[in-house]
């Protein structure tokens, strides 16, 4: 296999334990799942609401159900699994506070990763160009955007703080590569969060 | 009836205790494989047919002489290769292509007819165990099952969580509605209702035709869509015995060409089938409720291949469901992955967009091609 996967799940691959249960929220063709099972001996599930997407992943032999997040979560038990994943949806998803809480119920520990809308590049096209941002990270137009959730890395902070949820650790993303975490909202095109919750 | 059908046949070495209460003693089993066991038998897979199929998956039927009812799905390089692996298809348990039914003789001599005792699903896969037990093989690679054969791969893993290592269940079910029950009581009624039926008891004689036609015409409509139906057939009108083209006869012979296919459909069938059988399996599809079974809770019925499964034995699941079947739509099959999910059990589950209704397991659905096949070799 050995695709190269985008950096946020790459960095999400370092750092699940081997030999754990995952289930990856989004999962898409499976890439990350893929890697996780082949390269990381790790029990991964998958939930796609694309059905096409879900055949390709079952096709390559992943465990991997279609269906909506917004929903689905509900049928897994309390800690079903040592890690939920959930990269670059959590602002497309209808309520992504509930989501979140749901992330953090069926898993132990919880990966989020999404664009950041204050990145200085979405910034300037709203503040000099006085449009909605069409950018390398949001790449589509207002009217077409499966992101209806827009939301920084200030905004997810305070959220997470509000729920008392933990940071474990974050990372940031530009240009393909990681960052340092130095005005991470002005310059990271993607964060990634490791969340766990107490109790 | 219980015609002599060139099959490999097993006789269960014990009576089979059934959900009934019931025992069913000498039970014989009559089954087709295909491919070589391997030595470690590590590669059999146990295809389960639905109502009205039979263990001639990839051969011709010896009674019509049509190619087997899976032929595109199972031989060699196919999705089940049959160069890999030892594909078994077993006629369950009261049927009527060489598996005891109603139409086997009884501890008499006669035929059982409505003597035989109402079975269950999951006493045809207690039979199939039997089978599989007599066979020598312990753990399957996979169990697959379209329809009523996805309901006996469920319930085998269900009631038997370390016979099969992969379960593929398809245009399926976990339980009958109340729609599925009520579709299967007209046939029924339909059967009972010929005068040649006479309880049961026409063996030798004059046989329930009429009937069970009329019952495969009623259940072949639920088996296709009716966005099928209208494709195929629309409003148009047969040509006329005397060659006339298409016009309405102002009578009741078959003037629409769906009409003409129905007809068609069901004496067909009742070339190859026992109505007597037809009134067990149905019952038998209509008493399923895999939920019931374990208390009510259908994660349940799946706890021994879950996160508490502590063997490692449990199995991995695949549910595939078709947009267009109406018969079992995609909320069962839903329904049976959220259990499976509630259970931590491994499952895939996919609904496909194909245009045939329920009967598009069947068909050609390459997609269906490529999830099985990605499933049973992953």
């Amino acid at each position: 296999m050995a695709e190269r996967l985008r950096p946020d799940l790459a960095v999400i691959a370092q750092n699940i334990a081997p030999g754990s249960r995952v289930l990856d929220i989004g999962c898409g063709d499976g890439k990350l799942m893929a890697e996780l099972v082949e390269s990381h001996g790790i029990d991964a599930r998958g939930l796609e609401i694309d059905p096409q997407l879900v055949e390709r992943c079952v096709a390559r032999g992943l465990s991997v159900v279609q269906g909506d997040a917004g929903s689905d979560l509900a049928n897994y038990p309390d800690k079903a699994f040592d890690y939920a994943i959930l990269s670059q949806t959590l602002q497309t998803a209808a309520r992504p506070d509930r989501m979140l809480d749901e992330l953090l119920r069926v898993g132990r520990q919880t990966f989020v990763s999404f664009p950041n809308f204050a990145h200085w590049r979405t910034r300037s096209a709203l503040m000099l160009g006085g449009r909605m941002p069409v950018t390398r990270a949001l790449p589509v137009s207002w009217y077409e955007t499966q992101n209806i959730h827009h939301v920084t890395i200030a905004d997810f902070r305070e959220l997470v703080a509000e729920k008392g949820v933990t940071v474990e650790n974050s990372w940031f993303f530009s240009g393909g590569h990681e960052i340092g975490n130095f005005a991470a909202n002005l310059r990271a095109e993607f964060a990634l969060f490791q969340l766990s919750r107490q109790g | 009836m219980a015609p002599t059908l060139p099959s490999k046949r097993l006789t269960l070495s014990n009576d089979l205790p059934l959900d009934s209460g019931q025992v069913l003693p000498r039970v014989e089993i009559a089954y087709e494989t295909y491919g070589e066991l391997a030595a470690d038998k590590g590669n059999a897979v146990l295809i389960c047919h639905a109502l009205t199929g039979d263990q001639y998956v990839a051969s011709s039927h010896p009674i019509t002489g049509k190619p087997g009812w899976w032929e595109r799905m199972v031989g060699p390089g196919k999705v089940v290769d049959t160069d890999r692996f030892h594909v078994i298809c077993a006629n369950v348990i009261g049927s009527c292509m060489g598996s005891t039914g109603p139409a086997s003789e009884a501890s008499d001599c006669k035929p059982y007819g409505m003597r035989f005792p109402v079975i269950t699903i999951r006493d045809m896969v207690r039979g199939l165990i039997g089978l599989l037990d007599g066979l020598g093989i312990e753990r399957l690679h996979t169990v697959i099952g379209g329809s009523m054969g996805g309901m006996q791969a469920l319930s085998l893993a269900a009631n038997w969580p370390d016979r099969a290592a992969r379960v593929l269940a398809i245009a399926t079910t976990a339980r009958h509605s109340a729609q599925n029950i009520a579709f299967h009581e007209v046939g029924r009624q339909a059967i009972m209702a010929d005068p040649n039926w006479r309880g049961g008891d026409y063996y030798g004689g004059s046989t329930p035709d009429a009937g069970l036609a009329v019952a495969r015409m009623a259940a072949h409509i639920t088996y296709l869509s009716e966005e099928g139906l209208t494709e195929k057939f629309g409003r148009r009108l047969q040509d006329r015995p005397d060659g006339t083209k298409g016009t309405k006869s102002f009578g009741f012979d078959a003037d629409f060409q769906v009409e003409s296919y129905l007809r068609y459909q069901g004496s067909g069938f009742t070339q190859r089938f026992d109505a007597n059988s037809y009134l067990y399996i149905t019952r038998a599809m209509d008493y399923f409720d895999l939920a019931e079974e374990h208390g009510g809770k259908l994660a349940d019925a799946f706890a021994g291949h879950g996160l508490t499964s502590v063997n490692g034995k449990g199995a991995r699941f695949c549910v595939i469901s078709f947009d267009s079947d109406w018969l079992y739509p995609t909320a069962e099959s839903r329904h049976i992955v959220h259990a499976l999910n509630a259970a931590g059990a491994p499952v895939s589950f996919v609904e496909l967009s194909a245009p045939f209704g329920h009967d598009s397991f069947l068909l050609d659905v390459p997609a269906l091609d490529r999830v099985m096949k990605g499933f049973i070799d992953g």
